[in-house]
Order: C-alpha cells, then structure tokens, then sequence
C-alpha cells in the first residue's frame, strides 16, 4: 500500500510495466506514530477539511478520520507552519511516540508490475458557477457531499441537520454569531436532480451520473429518520432513474412508506429571504401550473466528474477517453482500455454505483490476472507460520489487554483502574492498558508479553470484534498460541459510546464485561480447523455471455471448466440480439467468443445438458448431469451459477394477435435479417415498461430503454421520415447511454410520458395499429396510427427453484439469485463455492452481464487459489456420541445442512456435524434435547460462567 | 527473445473499487501494489453516512 503517492510514468507494455511512483513525504514516520492524536490538540496551523466536504477547517497536522487506514498521522505542508515559515514545531515536541520529522522528502521509486489497473474514481460536480441555484451565495444551498457529511454522525455537525450548516458551531465573529441566531432545524428540505449531469447549456455534462436519483431518496430517507415526521423532503427530477436491484421498491416504499414527494419538474432558479435565509422558489407542475414554495434547505444532487487531474494522467499514458472524459471501453472487453495491459474499473468506466464498482473491480482483477496467467504465485510470498504451543491441561494463564482507543473508551471509562481491578480477577497472569490496541506497536508488545510471561488465553477489551478480531488472533498465532484461546469484549460500542454521559457507570460496567470475558476466557479451549480439499475444477451453469465469459477466465488461468447448457447451442438470449448500447455488433463479437471457448484446451462443453442433482459442498461437489438422457456425474470444486434470464412472454396490448405488434427481441430479429418489411414502416410506436415496475413484477428490466431508444434511432437512420414514437414512464438511459437519448430526441424521436394508472390503449385495425395515450403536454388522449409496435417486455428470470435448492442458494420474492451482500459480494453466494453472473442475478446489458462474469471468474480464483490453505472455522458444533438419542431434530433443523446420521462405524446412526458445512449458528445446539451438541468456543459452561461472573460484583 | 511477464499488478486509486481489485488480485496469488495520492485508502465512499439500498452504513 502506498499512500501519498502518484504515478509519474508508465512505461513498458503488457506483462513488463515500469511504473514510476514519486512518493510525497509524510511528516509523521508511520513505523512509530501510534494515532494518538496528541499533535492535533496544540497544532495551529488551519484548512479546510476536505473530507468533511469543506465544512470546517481542521489542523495541519491530521489524520483524515478515526477509522483511516493506515491510520497514521499526516502534515499538510501548505499549512504547517513550521514548514512553510519554520515557527512553531509544537507537534514534534509533545508526540510520546517521537514520530514526527519535518526532514522527510520526497521519493521515487519505480516498480515492476505485469499489469496496471486504474481506478481513479470521480470528483463531485462543483456547482459554484451556477448563478440560477447560487450554491456559492447562499448559506441553506448545500451539495449533497455537504448533506452527507451533515448526515454522519462522525460530520462536523455530527449528525444534526440545520440550517446555516457552515456557520461554526460556536460562532466567534458577529457575523456568523447572527446567523447563528437564525439557525433552525429544517422542516422542509427539497432536492433538484441532475445538477451538472444531463446538461449542456450551463455545462458540458451531457451524460447521466447514474446514482443521484437513488442517493437523493436514500439521502431524503435518512434525513426524515434523524429529524422525524415534522420533516417534509421533495425531489424535483426529470426522470426517476432507479433501474438497479432493488432499486424500484426502494423509490416505491419512499413514496408510500416514507412519504417522500416527488415532484417532476425543473426548477429554473432560487431567490433567498434576507432575514431568514430560507429559499424560495417556483416552478411549473405536470398540468402546466406555476407552483411557489419556500424551503429551508436545498440540495443540489451533483453528479460525478472525472477530474482534470485524471483526464490529463489517462491523456499522457494513451488511455482513449470518451468526450466526457470516462475510459473509453467496449462492451465485450468492458474493463480493457485502450492500452493492452492497462485496465480500468469503477466510476473512471463510466458513472456507476457502489454494486457495479465492486463488480467492475473484480472483473478488472480478472482481466489483469489473466493476461498473467503463467506468472502468478509468482512474486507472492508464504508467511512462515509460527509452530503452535501445546497448552491442553495447563492451568490458565490469562493476559488482559485494556485499550483506550484513543479518546474513544479511555475519555469516558476510567481505563487504569479498570486495569488495576482486571489484574485482580481469577487466573489473570497480567494486565496492562494500551492506548491503541490494533496499532502495530501495542501487537508486537502483545507478542512479547506472552512469550516473556507464558500467556495461554488473551482478553483484550476493545471496540468490536466485527472490526479487529482477525488482527488479535493473527498475533496470538504469530506468538505460537491457538488462535481460538481469545476473547474480545466490547467496551467502546456497547459501553463508551452508549454511556458518553454517565462516566462512573461506563466504568463499571467495563469491569463487568472485562470479568465476564475473563470467566469465559478461562474455559476456552484450543480448537482445530479442518482443512478442505478443494477439487480444482469448475461447473458452470449456463452458456449465455456470463457463463461463458466465466469460464473462458478460469480456463485461462488453468481450471478444468465444464460448461453446462440446456439447449443445443451456446449463446444463450444474446443468440438474439443485434447491437450493443455502443453499436457493436452483437452476432459477431458473440460468435468469436464462443468459438474461443469451444478451442480451449481447459474448457468441456456439455450441450443439450440439464443438471439433474448436486451432492457435497465447497471443493467437493459432485453433480449429476443428464445429456439427451445419458447420466454423467461430475465432480468439480466450484459453481457458476449464469442462467439469465428471458422476455416475458405476455399478451397485453394484443401482443400475438397481430404481426404488426411485436416484441424488441422480434425487432431486433428484423434488423438482423434486414427485414424487408421494415422498409414499409411510416409510423411506429415503442411501449415501454411491459409487464414491469408493476405489482406482479415490481422491478424495473434495466435494460429496455437503452433498447428501444437505440432501435428507435436505427429506424429514424433508416428513414427520417418515419415517425417514430417512444411511450414511457421514465427514460433510463444511465450514464453514457443517456447520449443514445439525446441523438433519439435530435433525430426527431416523439417522447410522451404516461402513467402506470393510465397506460396507452392498442387496437388492431384494418389498415393500422391504433395506440391511444393520453399525451402529458396536451393532458388529451391522442391515437397513433402505427405500422409497427415494439413492446418493451420485461425480463423474467428462470425461477428454478430446483436448481436453487441443489446449492442452497436463495431466490428474491421475483426469483433473481439473492448474492451473499449487495454491495461486497454482488457475484457470489453465501454458500461457499458458488458463485452467480449475469441475468439471474438481475437483468442487465451485455458489458454488464460479461463484467459480472468476469467477476464471478476472479471470486472463484480466490477459492481455488488457496487449494491448499482453505480452512474451515474452528467454532462449530460438535456432537457428544455417548449423549446422542438419534432423534434427528438436529438434521432436520439445520439450515446448512450439516448435521447427519452416521451410516456405518461404531457409531452408526448418531448424529455427526460436517465441520466444513457448519457455520456455528448454535440452532442445532440450542433444540438438541440430550445437551450431546456442544459448539465448540461457546460451549455452555462458558456461557454459564459469563452469565455468573456478571452476577458478582466487582 | 520473450521477457517473462512480472507477477505484479499496479493499481491506482485505493477507493473502493481499487481496494477491491487489489484484494482479489493478491488472494489469487499475484503480488499488488495499491497506489493512492491522499494519506489513507477509502475513497469517496469513506465519506458517505448510508449507501443505498440497504442503508448500511457506507464506513
């Protein structure tokens, strides 16, 4: 990790980079600063805090917020003073850790790399030259960067929306002292969209940012939740652009459940009240009616920009760049730049959301993995474990760690004596109190004080173990003591931070928790991790664009990979489309792909294969398959799970009833062909929205306006004098593709808008199809005469529960793959081993479903990455033969399927748990009626003794 | 003469999707270097409260 520092210069090509890094220099020397924050308190030197969106000042001498990593001080030269007029040097003298140096340099170094990926990121739309929304003049104008710092309980304001936000807390000048007079909480706040996105006139962002409409409702949420009922919110948008999962009903429950307004309308620009500061404006509603309001707040949800910084950078080293500044990538490459070798992921890959970029990253991981296929394991290098001590039957020797935290727990609890008190405690060899028990300082102590005085259990009462857990038990392995005789309590979540008023009880309770963690510390035991064999093989299921992009990755890197289809050729839905968003041509790019699978040495196709059964779990499974009613079994370590989806097969709007009504995929057909009958079409009509965003499907199909809008323009390139007609709800054409909008309505495409209560009306006619709607300028209904209708069906997933089942893999309420989390684990499941692409997951394009492909590839690299070294966890349950009554409960309870009869040995017919498919939930324990099921670390006479310990007092 | 290719990934910008590159990358056995201009890794994500559309707090 390196951090103050920039790229200089990339030479060299794919598989031999030079990467020239120029290092800026720290100030703070990172092996000793302990983050104490002993330099910020004295330090004079003041600007703006850029992380807190410029919303306060803070010292020079700094880190960018608690929970930084690395967690190290920085100075900022440009205003230290002692750097800048060599006065002061207070920091120097009062850090105990001795880190700071003001003689640090600058340092270049370069580096070796085989591949490059960039991920440079985005910076926030500056809407400081609008005069119209006059965010630079006007205080209750804010950006909804401000609006999330104002959020955070960690912001400047911690958490506490008001007005006047930029005002200081504790005003000093007069100035702001009668501003602050005026400070209120906001009761009506509203939001305008597509600020500095989707514009062309006050600026050059013609693209769409992809995630303000989303963050506005999630930010308008969150903001009645702090504030309450008393608070109104508005959302002034073009469209409502909410295609992505779950997306749909989250913008539904606003409305409905959260009671959020939402107002289609562009403002043009805000006037300020003089005395209040409160904003008015005024605006025309969808029945053409001017409308005044007052606001106490408004924010402006700007888009994203990609810095001039990056432009220039990606300008230097060769990166093609679309015109507003996004990598230009193709669909069927989408994480390849124009550089070979260098590859681009996140927002820089066009704007994007937190799911997507996750998934782009690691697609880009599985684009730059591949291409060094033969090099890796290479350069990486094996940490020498530390032989483990034996300490079965030793009376315990407990070493208790108190941390401070920093301020955190030490500026409400009385950490020495409850250090003092901790040395007291049954079996404690010794107690010590640490200002930061995760830095790398307090682990090697904590190393050396269990050699020196032959610790056997550690306690160390801290913040969560969700955060640093894995840290403190790396450092009892690398002391040579299992990792499981270690015990966390929480005295920071669960006691400071709850307690910040009440010192004395926070206190005491911290000795509470530190004897129950003792108590139970004492009990614990060493315990084993199995080791899984992991079969290096992979089944992917399905040959559309993500299963095979899937499985042409990890053939690459030398995975025996079956491909299981169940029609007779690759290809899947994509078989049927013509272009891409970029007007790629699908046909073609399809075609190579497949073919490069069908020549891989790695890769084993099985068509005309469905999937009859799966035994086993992760490393291990064993699949049986049926071939035009041939049964094979397969065993294979992993699974790909890329089943797509299709268009929803309906006959709303007379879909079958007539030739000239048909469906995109039917169109799409046509443009293939070059359908001759396409060339006596006058007038045609686009429905969108079929059969989705509707109850019995309350998703919105992503993919069906980028469609119909791009066909919409091949028919208007075909012939200009056709009219064409696009009916909607809301256009959305997220980020690049909002310039496929832009030239339809250029071309002379009719847009009209109508709502889901009042849907357009077909009927066949003789010479025409007639499409009645009522039009939402003229509020009239109006009937085209269509020669052709296109209906934007939805996309369906397959709903295969059967298939769900044999990889106790879950589906959603509409029957999309549920990942194992949203946003960290958008291409796998929770069950190890099996990974999901594409379609089935949620409907998406075809540089969409091929990054997702890609991803799950690079997921599932991980896993078999680590044949050798894959662990279980060593806290599961554990059956007691002699106490088991065979009752089953056990097996029919576990929702893992772990625990199962025995079938042969001395033992036949008790229960036994499957250490690699327990995840220790503790259910099996809890119903096991003969008390024979122990989890292992949690067993009952450590929960007793907890439950104990509390009940003395301290 | 083919000069072996360098086992090493370079990635530049250690916001979220950088980080994530970058884990993926090293546990699948290259070795990786993360590149950010700002004294710590995060991103703009580290200054976000709640991210949608679970609400989960963005740190």
């Amino acid at each position: 990790m390196l951090t103050l520092s920039e790229v200089q210069n990339i030479t060299g090509e794919k598989g031999n980079f030079q990467v020239e890094i120029l290092k800026k220099p720290r100030y703070v020397r990172e092996d000793r600063c302990i983050a104490c924050g002993a330099c910020t308190e004295k330090c004079p030197g003041k600007f703006d805090d850029g992380y807190n969106a410029d919303l306060k000042t803070r010292t020079a001498v700094y880190v960018e917020y608690p929970q930084a990593v690395p967690l190290k001080y920085v100075i900022n030269p440009a205003a230290c003073l002692k750097l800048t007029k060599d006065k002061c040097g207070t920091c120097q003298e009062v850090c105990p850790a001795d880190a700071i140096d003001y003689t640090m340099t600058e340092e270049t170094v370069t580096i070796d790399a085989g591949s490059i990926i960039l991920a440079p990121g985005f910076k926030p739309f500056d809407p400081s030259r609008f005069d119209n929304y006059q965010y630079a003049k006007f205080a209750n104008v804010v950006t909804s960067m401000e609006f999330e710092r104002l959020l955070s309980a960690t912001g400047p304001t911690m958490g506490h929306v008001t007005t006047f936000p930029k005002v200081p807390a504790n005003p000093k000048k007069k100035k702001d002292k009668l501003l602050a007079e005026k400070r209120k909480d906001p009761k009506k706040i509203a939001w305008f969209q597509c600020v500095g996105s989707r514009d062309v006139n006050k600026c050059d962002n013609p693209y769409c940012s992809s995630v303000c409409c989303m963050y506005a409702v999630k930010e308008a949420i969150i903001a009645k939740e702090h504030a309450g009922d008393g608070l109104d919110c508005a959302i002034f948008f073009m469209d409502m652009r909410t295609p992505g999962k779950e997306f749909e009903k989250y913008y539904q429950n606003a409305k409905d459940k959260h009671g959020i307004n939402f107002i289609r309308s562009r403002v043009h620009s805000v006037v300020e009240d003089p005395d209040t500061g409160d904003l008015h404006i005024q605006y025309a509603d969808e029945m053409g009616q001017i409308v005044r309001e007052t606001y106490d707040m408004i924010v402006l949800s700007v888009g994203l920009e990609i810095s001039k910084e990056t432009r220039a950078f990606a300008e230097k080293f060769n990166i093609d760049l679309t015109e507003s500044g996004f990598a230009k990538t193709g669909s069927f490459e989408p994480v390849s730049t124009s550089r070979d070798g260098i590859y681009v992921s996140g927002v820089f890959n066009n704007p994007k959301d937190i799911p997507e970029s996750v998934l782009d990253a690691s697609a880009a991981a599985s684009a730059a993995g591949d291409a060094l296929a033969e090099v890796r394991n290479t350069l990486t290098k094996e940490i020498p474990a530390v032989p483990e001590t034996n300490v079965t039957g030793d009376r315990p020797a407990i070493g208790v760690f108190i941390c401070d935290c920093g301020s955190n727990i030490a500026g409400v609890v009385d950490c020495p004596h409850v250090t003092e008190y901790a040395a007291t405690l049954p079996y404690v060899t010794v107690a010590e109190e640490t200002t930061y028990a995760c830095s790398q300082d307090a682990q090697d102590k904590m190393v050396e004080i269990i050699k020196e005085k032959g610790l056997n259990r550690i306690v160390v009462a801290a913040c969560t173990p969700k955060t640093h857990e894995p840290l403190f038990q790396e450092t009892l392995k690398n002391a040579g003591l299992n990792k499981y005789l270690f015990e966390m309590t929480n005295i920071r979540n669960h006691n400071s931070w709850v307690h910040k008023n009440n010192p004395d009880i926070a206190t005491e309770k911290a000795k509470d928790l530190v004897r129950m963690a003792v108590a139970k510390a004492a009990l614990a035991q060493p315990l084993k991790e199995e080791k899984i064999q992991v079969n290096a093989s992979v089944m992917v299921v399905g040959g559309g664009l993500a299963g095979l992009t899937a499985a042409r990755s990890l053939a690459s890197q030398g995975y025996e990979t079956h491909i299981i289809e169940k029609k007779d050729t690759l290809g899947g839905e994509a078989l049927k489309l013509w272009k891409t968003a970029q007007g790629e041509d699908v046909q073609q790019h399809l075609s190579a792909l497949i073919k490069e699978v069908q020549a891989s040495d790695n890769i084993v196709v099985h068509t005309n294969t469905t999937l009859e059964g799966v035994d086993g779990f992760v490393g291990n499974f064993i699949s049986k398959l049926n071939t035009d009613g041939n049964t094979t079994e397969l065993e294979h370590g992993i699974a790909v799970l890329a089943t797509g989806a299709k268009a929803l097969e309906t006959t709303e709007y007379s879909l079958g009833e007539d030739e000239r009504i048909i469906s995109t995929l039917d169109l799409d057909k046509m443009f293939v062909e070059n359908d001759p009958k396409l060339d006596a079409v006058q007038s045609a009509v686009f429905i969108q929205c079929v059969g989705s965003r509707e109850p019995e499907r309350p998703y919105c199909s992503r993919v069906c306006c980028t469609h119909s809008v791009e066909n919409a323009v091949a028919l208007k390139e075909k012939d200009p004098d056709m009219d064409v007609f696009i009916l909607y709800r809301d256009i959305r054409t997220y980020g690049e593709r909002e310039l496929l909008y832009k030239k339809a309505r250029e071309k002379g495409v009719i847009f009209i808008r109508y709502d889901v209560t009042d849907k357009p009306r077909v009927k066949v006619e003789k010479d025409h199809v007639a499409v009645t709607i009522t039009d939402h300028v003229l509020n009239q209904p109006v009937t085209i005469q269509a020669d052709l209708v296109t209906l934007a069906t939805a996309l369906v997933p397959r709903k295969d529960e059967r298939l769900a089942n044999f990889f106790k893999v879950p589906l959603n309420d509409e029957g999309f793959f549920v990942e194992k989390h949203a946003k960290l684990g958008p291409a796998e499941f929770a069950t190890d081993g099996v990974f999901v692409a594409g379609s089935g997951h949620y409907p998406k394009p075809v540089n969409e479903a091929i990054t997702q492909g890609r991803a799950a590839a690079s997921r599932a690299l991980t896993l078999l990455a680590k044949k050798d070294s894959l662990f279980t966890s060593g806290t599961i349950a554990s059956v007691d033969v002699e106490k088991c009554s065979a009752c089953g409960v056990c097996v029919s309870i576990c929702p893992y399927n772990a625990p199962a009869f025995m079938t042969e040995g001395r033992f036949e017919g008790k229960a036994e748990v499957n250490p690699v498919l327990c995840k220790g939930c503790g259910l099996c324990v809890a119903s096991c009626r003969s008390g024979a099921i122990h989890l292992r670390g949690f067993d009952t006479n450590q929960i007793f003794s907890q439950i104990f310990a509390l009940g003395e007092t301290g | 003469m083919e000069s072996k290719k360098t086992g090493s990934v370079v990635v530049i910008g250690g916001g979220i999707s950088g980080m994530l590159s970058a884990l993926d990358l090293a546990n699948s056995g290259f070795y990786v270097y993360l590149v950010e201009k700002g004294p710590s890794i995060g991103g703009v994500m580290a200054q976000l409260d709640k991210t949608f559309p679970t609400n989960d707090c963005a740190m």
